[in-house]
Formats: C-alpha cells, sequence, structure tokens
C-alpha cells in the first residue's frame, strides 16, 4: 500500500516561476521518508499541494489511495501535517488548540479530550496543557505542533523542518518521539536542513532540485554509491608538509589537522600503514562532512551544471 | 464525516474569542449607545418632537440597536478571520477535511452571535431610556438575524481580500459608517429634500433599519417586503462570492 502516490505534479506560480516540473513519487506506507532539496527547490511547495495549502496546476496526489481532488476529505483525514512555521493561535492554551484541531477532523468531544491527554503526554506536555501557547518556549512551541498533528491520529506524518533552530538536546529528544510514532505505523515524510538527521532516521530518500525529483532511492543504497569519504585526522606531532601517499589526496589545514579523501576500494588500513611508515602518529578522526552531506552536494551540484547554460559552464 | 463537529468547533472558538476580550467587544457599544441615547434621545429628542407619530427616542431606538448589530458583526468576522490568517492559523482548517461551506458557516455563525449579543446589550440599555416595546416579534428577530448574516458575510469578503491591517479598517470606516448613518437611523427619509429621499433609497442599511423599526414599533419609511428580498438577495450573492473565494484559495493559499 502507498502512503503517498505522486504522478506528473506541477505548479506554475501566478509569476510565472515553475517550482514543480511534473514530479512522481512514492512513499510505502509505514515508511520514515526524507524529502531532501536546497531552498527554493520545490520541497515547500510539494508538501503544501499535498496538504492542500497550494493549488497544484497539474498532476494528480494520491493519499492511501484516495484521490485528492476526488475524495478530498478522505485523502486530508489521513494527514496530520507540522509546518515549518509555528501557526497556531498563540493566544489559545495548549490543551485548546489540541482540541480544536481534533474538532475540526471530526473527532467527538470525548475521544478529542482523550488524544488530546495522549497527546500531550506522548510531547511531555501534560503540564503545560493549561499554558497561553505564546508563553511557551521554542522547543515547547514545536512539540505542541506535533502533538497537534498527531491529534486525529494520522496514518500519514508530514513534518517541514520540524527541528529548525531547536537545540541539539531538543532536538535529539523529537527524533526519538518521530521514531516512536513511525514504529507505533505512523508514515512519516520529513524534510530537514539536518541531513544527519535524515540519514540517521530515514529508511528512503528523495532528493528535489530546480522542481524536479534529482533522486529517489534507499537509504542504504544511495549511500553506498558514495565513493569517497572524507577525514579529518588529528595528529600528535606537528608537520610542516602534507604527506605525500598514492591514492589519497591528502592536504594540510594546521600544522597538526590534516583532511584526507578516502577512496572506498582504498579503505582505512592502507592509510595507517602508510602514515605509520612516515612516523606519522594520528591520535583521532573523524568525518569532515557528513555521508548524506556529500551525496546531496553531488548530486545538485551534478544538477546545476547539467542546467547551466552551455557557454556559463566553466 | 459528521460536519456538525468542525461546525460546532469554529462557532465555539469565535463564541470563546469575542467574550474572553469582552471589554473590547461587548463593553463599547454598551458605553456608545448609552451616549447616543442621553445625548440625542434625552437632550436633543425632547425638542424635535415625534416622528411618524413616535416619540424620538423611540424613533431612533431601534435604528441604533441595528446600527451595532452591523458593525458588530462585520467587525467579527473581518477581525478574526483576517487575524486567522495573518497568523496562519488558517492552515489548521485548510489541511483538516472541512468544506468550504463548513469554514464559511462557522465564521459567519460567529458574527451573527457577536452582533445578535451586542444587539440584546444595546435593547437593554436602550431600557433605561424608552420603553422598548416589540409589536411584530418574527419581523424583528427574522431582520435582525439577517442583517447580522449579509454584513458577517461582508466581512468575511473584506478579510479574505485583504492584505493588511489597514484594508480591514478601510471599509468599516469609509462605507459601513457614513451608510449607516445616512440610513435613517437618527430621521426619517421623509424629512430629506427630494433629491437626497432618492438617493437614500440605493442604500441598503436604510432597508433593514426601516424593517427592524417596523417591527419594532410599526413605523417604516420603505416597503417591509421589499426590504426582505433585498436582504434575502445580499445573502445569496455574497455566499456565492464568498465560496467562490474560497474555492479559488483567493489570500489564503499559495
Amino acid at each position: 500500500m502507498k502512503a503517498l502516490s505522486i504522478r506528473n505534479l506541477r505548479k506554475t506560480y501566478n509569476n510565472g516561476f515553475e517550482a514543480l516540473k511534473g514530479i512522481d513519487l512514492d512513499v510505502d506506507a509505514g515508511d520514515f521518508f526524507a524529502l531532501l532539496g536546497p531552498n527554493g527547490a520545490g520541497k515547500s511547495t510539494a508538501i503544501g499541494i499535498i496538504s492542500s495549502l497550494v493549488n497544484e496546476t497539474s498532476g494528480t496526489v494520491s493519499i492511501f489511495g484516495h484521490d485528492l481532488k476526488h475524495e478530498r476529505a478522505k485523502a486530508k483525514s489521513c494527514i496530520g501535517l507540522v509546518p515549518q512555521e509555528v501557526n497556531f493561535n498563540q493566544f489559545d492554551t495548549v490543551k485548546s488548540i489540541l482540541l480544536n484541531q481534533a474538532g475540526y477532523y471530526g473527532t467527538p468531544r470525548k475521544l478529542a479530550l482523550h488524544r488530546t491527554e495522549q497527546c500531550l503526554k506522548q510531547m511531555d506536555l501534560w503540564d503545560k496543557r493549561d499554558t497561553v501557547s505564546r508563553r511557551l518556549s521554542g522547543g515547547m512551541k514545536r512539540r505542541v505542533m506535533i502533538a497537534r498533528a498527531m491529534v486525529h491520529a494520522p496514518k500519514l506524518l508530514i513534518l517541514d523542518e520540524p527541528t529548525a533552530g531547536v537545540d541539539i538536546e531538543i532536538r535529539r529528544s523529537m527524533w526519538q518521539m518521530m521514531q516512536d510514532v513511525n514504529q507505533q505505523g505512523t508514515t512519516i515524510i520529513l524534510t530537514t536542513h539536518y541531513l544527519e538527521e535524515a540519514e540517521s532516521l530515514c529508511r528512503n530518500i528523495a532528493i528535489i532540485d530546480q522542481g524536479l525529483i534529482v533522486e529517489h532511492a534507499g537509504m542504504a543504497s544511495l549511500l553506498s554509491r558514495l565513493h569517497i569519504d572524507h577525514f579529518v585526522l588529528d595528529l600528535a606531532e606537528p608537520l610542516t608538509v602534507a604527506p605525500v601517499i598514492d591514492g589519497y589526496p591528502i592536504e594540510l589545514v594546521s600544522d597538526k589537522t590534516l583532511n584526507v579523501a578516502v577512496p572506498k576500494e582504498n579503505g582505512l588500513n592502507s592509510l595507517f600503514n602508510q602514515l605509520t611508515l612516515q612516523n606519522i602518529r594520528v591520535i583521532s578522526l573523524k568525518n569532515k562532512t557528513n555521508r548524506l552531506e556529500q551525496l546531496f552536494m553531488d548530486l545538485v551540484d551534478a544538477k546545476s551544471v547539467d542546467t547551466t547554460p552551455a557557454g556559463l559552464q566553466q | 464525516m459528521n460536519y456538525s463537529i468542525p461546525f460546532n468547533t469554529i462557532v465555539i472558538k469565535e463564541i470563546y474569542r469575542f467574550i474572553r476580550i469582552w471589554p473590547q467587544t461587548l463593553l463599547p457599544p454598551a458605553i456608545t449607545t448609552a451616549l447616543y441615547f442621553l445625548i440625542f434621545g434625552k437632550l436633543i429628542g425632547d425638542r424635535i418632537g415625534t416622528i411618524n407619530g413616535a416619540s424620538y427616542m423611540d424613533y431612533i431606538v431601534p435604528g441604533v440597536i441595528l446600527m451595532s448589530v452591523i458593525s458588530h458583526s462585520y467587525a467579527n468576522v473581518v477581525s478574526s478571520f483576517y487575524s486567522t490568517k495573518f497568523q496562519h492559523n488558517i492552515e489548521e482548517l485548510l489541511v483538516a477535511p472541512v468544506p468550504n461551506w463548513v469554514i464559511l458557516a462557522g465564521y459567519v455563525s460567529g458574527g451573527i452571535m457577536r452582533g445578535l449579543l451586542v444587539g440584546v446589550v444595546v435593547a437593554l440599555i436602550s431600557m433605561l431610556f424608552a420603553a422598548l416595546a416589540v409589536k411584530h416579534i418574527l419581523i424583528t428577530l427574522s431582520i435582525a438575524v439577517l442583517t447580522a448574516t449579509v454584513f458577517s458575510l461582508a466581512g468575511f469578503i473584506n478579510a479574505v481580500l485583504a492584505e493588511s491591517f489597514d484594508d480591514i479598517s478601510i471599509i468599516p470606516n469609509f462605507v459601513l459608517t457614513p451608510l449607516s448613518y445616512l440610513g435613517g437611523v437618527f430621521y426619517s427619509v421623509a424629512m430629506l429634500p427630494d433629491i437626497w429621499q432618492a438617493i437614500s433609497m440605493g442604500n441598503p442599511i436604510l432597508y433593514m433599519v426601516n424593517a427592524f423599526r417596523y417591527g419594532l414599533i410599526g413605523v417604516s419609511d420603505v416597503d417591509i417586503q421589499l426590504a426582505f428580498i433585498m436582504t434575502g438577495g445580499f445573502i445569496v450573492v455574497m455566499t456565492l462570492f464568498s465560496l467562490y473565494l474560497l474555492h479559488k484559495g483567493t489570500g489564503i493559499k499559495n
């Protein structure tokens, strides 16, 4: 069963900007799916159309088999949306925000009260239920939005940069919450600029750029395509020039720090053997960039070169 | 899906909103109209005498009540829906499986409730100055509800089309207030020169005020049937236009 199925979706805004140029996308039920792309790529437009906040120009969107145009109410009742920006009434209490949302989805009052309590407890907000929402911290407001999106028990939860601007501690607790929700059977579509977030949470991924899907694959198979890993090595003794090792481009960043590009076929053992032979002692090592970030940049850069007029390519 | 639940949710939310801010919504009309009754009704009215057989105080009470209904039903919807749009709360409704007609009915009902509640407050205040009698209860209630509906719909259209807070104050200040004051609230159109009588006949508020006055004291400058037809016609046209705007997503989508 497909949680989401998009066919030839196009969106041209009134000013002529073509945000989506005919995308196809499938998300399986139960998946934790990442939709990535640079700013202005078309992610928010796609999510806007799926969640009925933006009118499409053409194409079809189907949610759990319900066509968004012809079975609008059924399709919409499957979705819970956590938008990028705080969009609840800041003068309402936390509890009334959730109760109103449940009411909009036709949830009877008794059940709405039960689900409100359940969602607020899950988001660790039960103690704040009678607090006027504008008095909450940024992280709490984000959690209110997640609780609100879940109050009608949606089968598909769309999270549009849910952890943007929150500190690392809250972000990690939100990751755990999202994983719990997914494990309970809810399909999740996540957009984020934190690529380590997508890498650690999501099983499948689509990358959108300039209104087109440039990649749509499993996370593991996508990462396996990365041929070169970049590492930062911290050295015990200072160097004046970068060591030369065949098959490993090395850059001396500071007297005690090296950047090394490690091709997958060469591996790390050979690198360390060579460094040991040159009496260079490494005290620590870390990835220079997140692996998904590397791949993301490669794909987006490749696409922008493809679409740059020939005369401008250098 | 049972649409009575989302409808009730919107209406209860709206009622709770204007009751929560009662010093802004219910208190000012009580004070303003008390001043109208004191100054125009008591101090000046005693010198004017009677109009169409009614004392001046009795004559202006229906108009002042309906003027409050008009301005508050309009103000409730325009401010509430525009704020909802401005703060992006409208997205809560757009994402949910709530049909456009339920959104419209919910907000308009909220406007009607506030308009009528303010009307009751003003009517109670008027009883301090005049003996309020109701000649035709059905006409009184129905024209009050229909008038509140017309101006709630007008407020909704204004809110949908507005792009700034300035846009939601232009119509009340420059259209609604002049039309209300020139709608026979404080005088009979028969007192005007012929040319102004003819011009006044193009003012829809004149018909509503006179129909309401007929319901309360049995006096009117216009044909009551025509007043009902005109008010009903406005409701049909504005409802269709509001639904068209919602369907297109004007001002709320993209």
